[in-house]
């Protein structure tokens, strides 16, 4: 018999029970919430007279509405403000673990569940956000799901869940200077399309991921859904154990080295056989640069927008013209002519330490460019930015002229103030370039942290590696 | 939850590839608090030329009439006609709500994204995969035919088209029998309470720092 994927040591794990026909009831160790995809499911267990069934799975902060303005004291907008309300007294109503806001510790769900060991190899994560799949880098099973699963979860502790078929993604070889865990996804998702995961779990393996940081591990994880597949994951090794060692809900003393010991066998055993696999030269990916409206139109900084013309696939070559005129982009552009009107840096892709100090160190002593309306750095929790004011980032990003914000989603999705106008050009480290995503009719382009910051220097897209 | 049995509805195309969830529902309408009042929002950005807004009245806003779901031959369409990998992106249940809220019953597409797909179970809602040419085939009868219905037979798994040509379906048998009795998951789970609960102290025994 073939050995065991991590993805199946992850599921067998926990099946409370299985039918025949494969339907499973599968428990959830660890629950996150936030305020956009839960008011309704608190509503529906109070309606229904339920009570959470393990409550000390739950941990709950509200980052999707919640301003970035340095100092904020309330939320002005009344609609985002009753949702975060109603966050807070569900969240202290049923004393759930909370971050609410002004505790340091709260941020991007995504970014918090790690950073406070919340998020342990092993378990099985679950939150109203499809990019629960951020914590499969701990070789937990994570991934989102919608506000009926959500109060299915409180309400039980499990969900109903069909096993998926499993991909191995393996990047082998060493990145090129310049070029990071943001480009190797990218370079992914261009390469087996967006629709390429859909019902699969990818395990993400090879030296290349092995070599990576938790942080680009995690930004690897977290676009899995853009390339369909419902959760990601790597699997542990020492780089994930010390990662979560000390953290403030990680287990302590023995019960640590009783928990590390069972996590090192959270890896794929070496005869399993996956359903489908997948490889990557790591050492071929470039700088990526999406030029549409879906994250698999995507190209290399030196590359050019493509011709739809060009494309054989009548349903492809339409999307693109779409996306061309949503864009205001013409075929054949260079990437590097692309002017930018405003970059982001943040999100639960982008939004972590290291993150910020990618893109410090290209902007260290220099200056954003004066064509660019705003260029917004949002770190993704509050302790991240305690973390990079301690480094003192903040003054290299403000000098540069960038604007140095309080913690949240922010402009990754626009649920708040900070938008892009039609027609605008974004330069932005988060995940979506869905029409629409960073304000109505703006125009998104995902790069990473360092891409960012240098694009914002030029006020358009440059190659990082030669700036 | 609605049962889903039967349905002999009226077809609307949404001619686009991967159509995601802030398309379906933008997200400034995620800010409620409520399962409801999403159905005029539906397709927002592309059913209207003016920025929608929570709690709007929409009788007079400016509709795009190139839309689909705008044409007078599409008013009262139950069933909706996509592209591959409809419903990707956020895993918004409103998308769904906005959607089931519209009146949309029954979804055809050759894929969809997997969030999409089971949240459209909970609210009754039943999504079809079907091959790509039989979509591309359903999309052209649909253009071709003012008033283009099609039936759904959820027992037996077949769409009939009105020359009465009949396609066959596949659906998960447990998806299939909720949906047919309406049956709500919660109470469905909460029959296993103590089979949970069985594995809750082996799982303590097993790795109890997911317990402390
Ligand atoms: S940062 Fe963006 S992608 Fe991440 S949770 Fe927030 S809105 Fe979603």
């Amino acid at each position: 018999m073939a050995g065991k994927t991590l993805y199946d040591k992850l599921w067998d794990a926990h099946v409370v029970r299985a039918d025949p026909d494969g339907t499973t009831l599968l428990y959830i160790d660890r629950h996150l919430v936030h305020e956009v995809t839960s008011p309704q499911a608190f509503e529906g267990l109070k309606l229904t007279g339920r009570q959470p069934w393990r409550r000390e799975s739950m941990v709950a902060m509200a980052d999707h509405n919640t301003p970035t303005d340095p100092g904020f004291t309330t939320i002005a907008d009344p609609v985002s403000r009753l949702q975060v309300e109603t966050l807070d007294a569900n969240a202290r109503g049923l004393k759930l673990r909370y971050f609410p806001i002004g505790d340091q510790r709260r941020g991007i769900v995504h970014v918090v569940g790690p950073e406070q060991g919340a998020t342990l190899p092993g378990m099985t994560i679950v939150c109203g956000d499809s990019h629960t799949s951020t914590h499969g880098a701990f070789a937990a099973l994570a991934f989102g799901i919608g506000t009926s699963e959500v109060e299915h979860v409180m309400a039980t502790q499990c969900l109903i869940q069909k096993k998926a078929k499993s991909m191995l993604v393996r990047v082998d070889g060493q990145l090129g200077p310049g070029v990071t865990a943001k480009d190797i996804i990218l370079a992914i998702i261009g390469k087996i399309g967006t629709a390429g995961g859909t019902g699969y779990a990818i395990e993400f393996g090879g030296s290349a991921i092995q070599s990576l940081s938790m942080e680009g591990r995690m930004t690897i994880c977290n676009m899995a859904i853009e390339a369909g597949a419902r959760a990601g994951m790597v699997a542990v090794d020492d780089t994930t154990i010390e990662y979560v060692k000390g953290r403030p809900s990680a287990p302590q003393g023995d019960l640590w080295e009783q928990a590390a010991a069972a996590w090192r066998a959270l890896h794929s055993d070496a005869d399993a056989v996956f359903d489908q696999v997948v490889t990557l030269d790591a050492t071929a990916i470039q700088p990526q640069v999406t030029w549409g409206t879906s994250p698999e139109m995507v190209t290399s900084v030196d590359g050019a927008v493509p011709d739809p013309a060009r494309e054989a696939d009548p349903i492809k070559r339409q999307s693109m013209e779409q996306a061309l005129r949503y864009m205001g982009l013409q075929p054949n552009t260079p990437m590097t002519q692309i002017k930018l009107d405003r970059v982001f840096i943040g999100s639960c892709t982008n939004g972590r330490i290291e993150d910020l100090r990618a893109a410090a160190a290209v902007i260290k002593g220099r200056k954003v460019a004066a064509s660019l309306k705003q260029a917004l750095v949002v770190p993704g929790s509050g302790l991240v930015k305690q973390q990079a004011e301690a480094e003192g980032l903040d003054k290299v990003f403000t000098a540069a002229g960038f604007e140095w914000r309080e913690q949240g989603c922010s402009m990754c999705l626009a649920m708040n103030a900070d938008r892009l106008l039609a027609g605008e050009h974004c330069a932005s480290t988060s995940n979506r370039n869905f029409e629409g995503r960073q304000g109505v009719g703006g125009r998104t382009h995902l790069v990473s942290p360092a891409m960012a910051a240098a694009a914002a220097l030029a006020g358009h897209f440059v190659d990082v590696r030669r700036f | 939850m609605k049962s889903f049995t039967q349905l002999d509805g009226l077809v609307v195309p949404v001619d686009r590839a991967n159509v995601d969830t802030d398309a379906i529902i933008p997200k400034q309408f995620l800010k409620s608090i409520k399962r409801t009042g999403f159905g005029d929002f539906l397709f927002d950005e592309w059913r209207y030329h003016d920025h929608g807004e929570p709690g709007m009245d929409c009788t007079n806003r400016p509709r795009r009439t190139e839309f689909a779901l705008n044409q007078p031959r599409y008013q009262g369409a139950t069933i909706l006609l996509g592209r591959e990998n409809f419903g990707c992106g956020s895993s918004r249940e409103h998308a769904v709500w906005a959607l089931e809220e519209y009146g949309v019953r029954c979804m055809i597409a050759p894929s969809f994204a997997d969030i999409f797909f089971s949240n459209s179970f909970k609210s009754g809602l039943l999504p079809i995969p079907l091959a790509a040419e039989t979509v591309d085939r359903l999309f052209r009868e649909v253009e071709a035919t003012s008033g283009y219905r099609l039936a759904v037979d959820l027992a037996a798994q077949t769409v009939t088209t009105p020359s009465g040509e009949t396609f066959r379906f596949e659906v998960d048998p447990f998806r299939k029998e909720c949906l047919l009795n309406g049956w709500d998951d919660i109470g469905l789970t909460l029959r296993h309470a103590d089979e949970i609960r069985a594995y809750e102290n082996r799982r303590q025994q097993e790795a109890p720092w997911l317990f402390a």
